[in-house]
């Protein structure tokens, strides 16, 4: 049925005026790059306490011999982070189901969880970490771990959970009712519509703001260094700063952070295209 | 008025990936007529539809308003859209409005209207489609069929000069399906230009000035009513036809 097609002639002049739009915009968009990094750079580095500030934050020689170190201190971050964002993602889902349970047997278990979540969600990340990195070992009880890795992951997770919560909650509560009605009506029962219709949807809605949180973990898996013994990337440029009384192992710390969290953001951004969140209305 | 058609599409195309839904579609429709688009799901009634309200990009061939390409990327899209109206299966009602600030919306916003002018003219509008008492109401409070009349009087009260209806009465139920039929009807007395996708083909035998029937993305047919549902020349449009028959809706 389909016929052989080749563009009209109107159709090519709409393609070429549609080619020098985009043409256009690539220029004027470079341009104001450009211009606007340019005159950053040039504001900062004619600005009169330029030289101190260089030698204080943007010291190559320092960089150089602090990075070693700050990239071995990396690896542990990056070991808690990632336990951590399992962690948070299981104990965060337990509480978000706990919370949108309706039994009437579950009350308590509900009202726990609301408090854990107005507990966690309000209290400082650093606070958190004190009470858990100094607090727990100080309980001298038999069983607690002593690694200050260990019990930063746990603090970590403890904080984030109360999130990653809300963030399901939000997801099962975007459910439309009519989902959980059509598969009461066949029959299965409130646990098994939780697991198999409205969790596998509501999982799908939130994964943007899910990895939004994931990223945030891994720049504050940097905070367990204010545990004093923890060999993390903060704790070798703290170090290294103290030796060379630059604050350039902090920036390159910096750095290396902004570095790993790129892809996972760049991931997060793929994933809310695919689920279609941006503007695809055709012609605005 | 020079006797130039009001709309007018002309070797239309539009494809999705591999698949072409328009393929090299003419069709006019003059000032004051109703054309009733029929054909088979996925014969491209509704992307002809968004087509013409330039909510789709075409892949080639134009569509005319009054006479002008409107499908120009020159061409400012949004005061072309301001000047035609659209009801879709769904409604489209916002949720988070009131049934009065959804038909507001589009004057305060984009024509500039001040507030109790608009509001005004809105209310005038509900009371012409019977819902002048559930100004108030949020669209979740209505019916289906009142709904879909809120959707009618949003789309009348910027005055357009051509309106298209995309199988508006498809989710209602036979009950009210009357109801918005009737608001049709009416808008044809008044001399309102329309496209109409729809599978009521009583409505069509009514109202229509002429009946196209969209088959393998162009115009298969076209001509009055009586002639096209009632002795179509193409043997497609027979087999479609004996289909609807069947489903009981003729």
């Amino acid at each position: 049925m389909t016929t052989t097609w080749t563009p009209s002639a109107r159709q090519r002049d709409r393609d070429a005026y549609r080619r020098g739009r985009t043409r256009r915009s690539v220029l004027v968009s470079a341009a104001s790059t450009v211009v606007l990094v340019g005159a950053v750079v040039l504001v900062t580095v004619t600005s009169p306490g330029w030289a101190r500030v260089q030698a204080s934050f943007f010291d190559p020689r320092v960089a150089w011999t602090a990075l070693p170190d700050v990239a071995t201190g990396l690896w542990l971050n990056v070991r808690v982070w990632l336990a951590a964002s399992a962690l948070m993602l299981v104990f965060g889902l337990l509480l978000a189901v706990l919370r949108t349970s309706r039994s009437p047997v579950l009350w308590p278990v509900r009202a726990l969880a609301t408090g854990y979540i107005d507990l966690f969600r309000g209290t400082p990340m650093i606070i958190v970490l004190y009470l858990v990195l100094f607090g727990v070992p100080g309980l001298r009880l038999q069983g607690t771990p002593q690694s200050q890795a260990v019990l930063g992951t746990i603090a970590l997770t403890m904080t984030y959970s109360a999130y990653v919560a809300e963030v399901l909650r939000a997801g099962i509560e975007s459910i439309h009712p009519s989902q959980r009605a059509a598969a009461r009506s066949l029959g299965l029962s409130n646990t098994q519509t939780m697991r198999f219709v409205v969790l596998p949807q509501a999982v799908r809605r939130v994964v943007p703001p899910l990895l939004n949180d994931v990223v945030s973990l891994q720049k504050d898996a940097g905070l367990i260094s204010v545990g004093g013994t923890i060999l993390d990337a903060i704790r070798y440029a703290q170090i290294q700063t103290s030796e060379t009384a630059s604050f350039t192992p902090y920036v390159v710390a910096g750095v290396l952070f902004v570095l790993i969290s790129i892809p996972l953001t760049r991931f997060t951004d793929h994933i809310a295209r695919r689920n279609g969140y941006t503007f695809t209305g055709g012609r605005a | 008025m020079t006797g130039e058609p009001l709309l007018q599409v002309q070797a239309l195309r539009k494809v999705y990936g591999r698949t072409v839904v328009l393929d090299g579609l003419d069709l006019d429709v003059d000032a004051h007529d109703v054309v009733v688009l029929i054909g088979a799901s996925g014969s491209g009634k509704s992307t002809l539809l968004r087509c013409i309200d330039l909510l789709e990009d075409v892949d080639d061939g134009a569509v005319l308003l009054e006479g002008r390409d409107v499908t120009d990327p020159r061409v400012d899209a949004d005061a072309v859209r301001a000047r035609m109206g659209i009801v879709f299966q769904s409604f489209n009602l916002f949720p988070h409005l009131t049934v009065l600030d959804n038909v507001t919306l589009a004057p305060r916003k984009v024509h500039g209207i001040a507030r109790d002018v608009a509001e005004d003219k809105a209310l005038a509008m509900l009371d012409r489609v019977g819902l002048r008492d559930r100004a108030g109401a949020h669209p979740d409070q209505l019916s289906g069929g009142q709904q879909q009349r809120v959707a009618i009087a949003r789309a009348l009260v910027n005055d357009p000069v051509l309106m298209l209806f995309d199988e508006v009465t498809s989710a209602l139920d036979p009950e009210l399906v009357g109801e918005v039929l009737g608001m049709l009807k009416e808008l044809k007395t008044e001399g309102m230009t329309m496209l109409v996708a729809t599978h009521e083909m009583g409505f069509a035998r009514q109202v229509a000035d002429s009946v196209c029937f969209l088959d393998g993305g162009r115009v298969l047919e076209s001509g009055p009513p009586e002639q096209v549902l009632g002795d179509p020349v193409e043997d497609r449009t027979r087999r479609f036809l004996r289909r609807i028959i069947e489903a009981g809706r003729l």
